[in-house]
C-alpha cells in the first residue's frame, strides 16, 4: 500500500504502518551512524541530554557526501543498519521511534521495536543521488568533528521508503522473499 | 626507455576518482536494465526503476552515484621500460586521491587506525596494487569500493578434496549470509587459487572485469553462468525484498595454487560497481 505520512512518528501513526507499505515521508529527521550513536549512548549513560529531542523522532542512518555549491546536501543514501543494532534499543528507550536504513536487524532490535512501537524503514541502498532530491533542508547540529558522521537535522519531502519491519515485528525481508519463492513454485 | 613524470599519475588518479564515482560503466547499466526487463514483482520493479533513475541523475548532474564513495582501490600496471621521475610513486597516487576526493565533493571514508579509528580527512591512503608488465606505458584503474558490500565478503582455505562442489556451496553460502546488507542486486567477484592473499586479490580483480565478458577458460565461463543462475534462484531480490534479481553479474578469476590447497575468495559488490581506466 502507498501512504504519505507526516512526521513526527507518534505511537498512533506507527501502528498504522505495516511491513511492505510504500511510504512517502515528510517532516524533520536526524542523521547518525555508528560513531554518532556511540556518542549519544555514552551521553545517555552519563545522564546527559541528547543534542535533539528524541521523542517520536526518526533517525536516518546516513553519512552524506559533501554538498556541491548550490546543493542542500550531497548524495545521501542509507548505510547498513546492523552496525547501529547495539545502540538502537537504547535510542528507542528514550523515545526515538523511526529508523531509516538498509539491511537486516538483530532480534533484540525487533523486540525493542515491539515494546516501544518502533518502525524500521528501508531506503534504497546505492540510490544516494536520487534520495538527496527529497532533502530540502540540512543543518549540522552536533559532533562536527565526525565529518560525514556528524549529527544533522534534515527536512525531507516525500522521501520514498518501504516499511521493512513494523511495530508488530513483521519483516518484509522474510515475507517478501517467501512470497516470491512461493509464487515461483506455483508457476 | 620512456620517462613519465609522476605528476601525470596524480592527475590521472584525480580524474579517475571523480569520474568513477559519478558515472557507472556501460556494461553495469546494461545489466541492471536487462534485469529490470525480466522482473515481474511490483516492489522489485519499482526498486530497479529507482536504481536506474539514480544513475541517470548521477550522470546528468555529475554527482556521486552513492554516498559511500569508497576506499580508492588503485591498480597500476607499469611497463618495465618506464622510468618514473619527479617524486615518490606512492605519494603521487595518494595526492591524486586527495585531490579527487576534495574536488569531486566525494566522502572521506578512511580511518587512520583500524582499532583506534580517526578519519584521515582526505580519503588517503589509496589501496595501491602495482604490477610490472612488458611495455612502456602505465595503465591506471581506479575502483572505489564501498564497505556495505565489502563487509559481506569471505575467504576460505579449502582442502582439495572439497572439490568444485565445495566452491559452489561457498559462493551460495556467502551470498545467502550477505542477504539484504550489501544493497542487492549485487556483483560477485570470485577468486580461486593462489595463496591466501593472492586469492583475495583475484576476487577483487574479478569485480573490475566487464559484466558482459566471460572467463576465457570455458570450464570457468560455464561456472560463472551456472553460479549466477543459482544465486538468482535464491529469491533475495532487489534490496532483499524478494525477486528474481539478486545478482547482476558474477566473474571468476583463477591462478595456480599449492598441491595441498584450494583457496576461494568471494568479494561482494553492490549494483554500484564502479571502476574507470586510463593509459598513459
Amino acid at each position: 500500500m502507498e501512504k504519505h505520512i507526516q512526521l513526527p512518528l507518534t505511537e498512533e501513526l506507527a501502528k498504522t504502518l505495516h511491513a511492505g507499505d510504500r511510504v512517502y515521508l515528510t517532516g524533520t529527521i536526524y542523521t547518525s551512524r555508528d560513531a554518532g550513536h556511540k556518542r549519544m549512548c555514552e551521553a545517555l549513560a552519563r545522564g546527559e541530554k541528547l543534542p535533539f529531542d528524541p521523542t517520536d523522532a526518526t533517525i536516518y542512518y546516513v553519512g552524506p557526501t559533501p554538498a556541491k555549491p548550490g546543493q542542500v546536501i550531497g548524495s545521501a543514501g542509507p548505510t547498513t543498519s546492523g552496525r547501529m543494532d547495539a545502540y538502537a534499543p537504547t535510542m528507542m528507550s528514550v523515545g526515538a521511534r523511526g529508523m531509516i536504513g538498509k539491511g537486516a536487524r538483530l532480534p533484540e532490535v525487533v523486540e525493542a521495536m515491539k515494546k516501544y512501537h518502533g518502525v524500521y524503514f528501508g531506503a534504497i541502498g546505492g540510490a544516494g543521488a536520487l534520495l538527496a532530491k527529497c532533502i530540502k533542508k540540512c543543518e549540522l547540529i552536533a559532533y562536527e568533528d565526525l565529518g560525514a558522521e556528524a549529527l544533522r537535522k534534515l527536512y525531507v519531502e516525500d522521501m520514498p521508503l518501504i516499511v521493512i519491519i513494523d511495530s508488530e515485528g513483521r519483516n518484509l525481508y522474510e515475507e517478501g522473499r517467501a512470497a516470491y519463492l512461493a509464487g515461483k513454485k506455483q508457476a | 626507455m620512456r620517462e613519465i613524470d609522476v605528476s601525470q599519475i596524480t592527475d590521472a588518479v584525480e580524474r579517475l576518482c571523480i569520474a568513477a564515482n559519478e558515472h557507472l560503466p556501460k556494461d553495469v547499466k546494461e545489466a541492471i536494465r536487462c534485469c529490470r526487463a525480466c522482473e515481474d514483482g511490483e516492489i522489485a520493479k519499482g526498486i530497479l526503476d529507482d536504481i536506474i533513475e539514480n544513475f541517470e541523475i548521477a550522470d546528468a548532474e555529475e554527482v556521486p552515484i552513492c554516498q559511500d564513495t569508497g576506499m580508492a582501490c588503485v591498480f597500476l600496471e607499469i611497463g618495465q621500460d618506464v622510468h618514473m621521475t619527479g617524486g615518490d610513486l606512492r605519494e603521487a597516487v595518494d595526492e591524486g586521491v586527495r585531490r579527487g576526493y576534495q574536488k569531486g565533493y566525494l566522502r572521506k571514508s578512511v580511518v587512520k587506525d583500524p582499532v583506534r579509528r580517526g578519519n584521515t580527512g582526505d580519503n588517503t591512503p589509496a589501496m595501491l596494487y602495482t604490477e610490472i608488465v612488458p611495455g612502456e606505458q602505465i595503465k591506471i584503474t581506479v575502483g572505489p569500493k564501498g564497505f556495505g558490500s565489502e563487509n559481506m565478503s569471505a575467504i576460505r582455505m579449502f582442502k582439495p578434496s572439497a572439490g568444485l562442489q565445495g566452491i559452489k556451496d561457498f559462493i551460495i553460502e556467502t551470498v545467502e549470509n550477505a542477504g539484504p546488507n550489501p544493497c542487492p542486486p549485487i556483483v560477485v567477484g570470485v577468486g580461486i587459487g593462489g595463496t591466501f592473499d593472492k586469492c583475495a586479490l583475484l576476487a577483487k580483480k574479478a569485480l573490475m572485469r566487464p559484466l558482459d565478458s566471460s572467463n576465457p577458460d570455458p570450464f570457468y565461463a560455464d561456472l560463472e553462468k551456472e553460479m549466477l543462475e543459482k544465486i538468482n534462484e535464491l529469491g533475495i531480490g532487489p534490496q532483499g525484498f524478494g525477486g528474481k534479481t539478486t545478482a547482476i553479474g558474477l566473474n571468476i578469476e583463477t591462478m595456480p595454487t599449492h598441491i595441498a590447497g584450494m583457496p576461494c575468495a568471494v568479494n561482494i559488490n553492490c549494483h554500484v560497481t564502479r571502476h574507470k581506466t586510463e593509459v598513459i
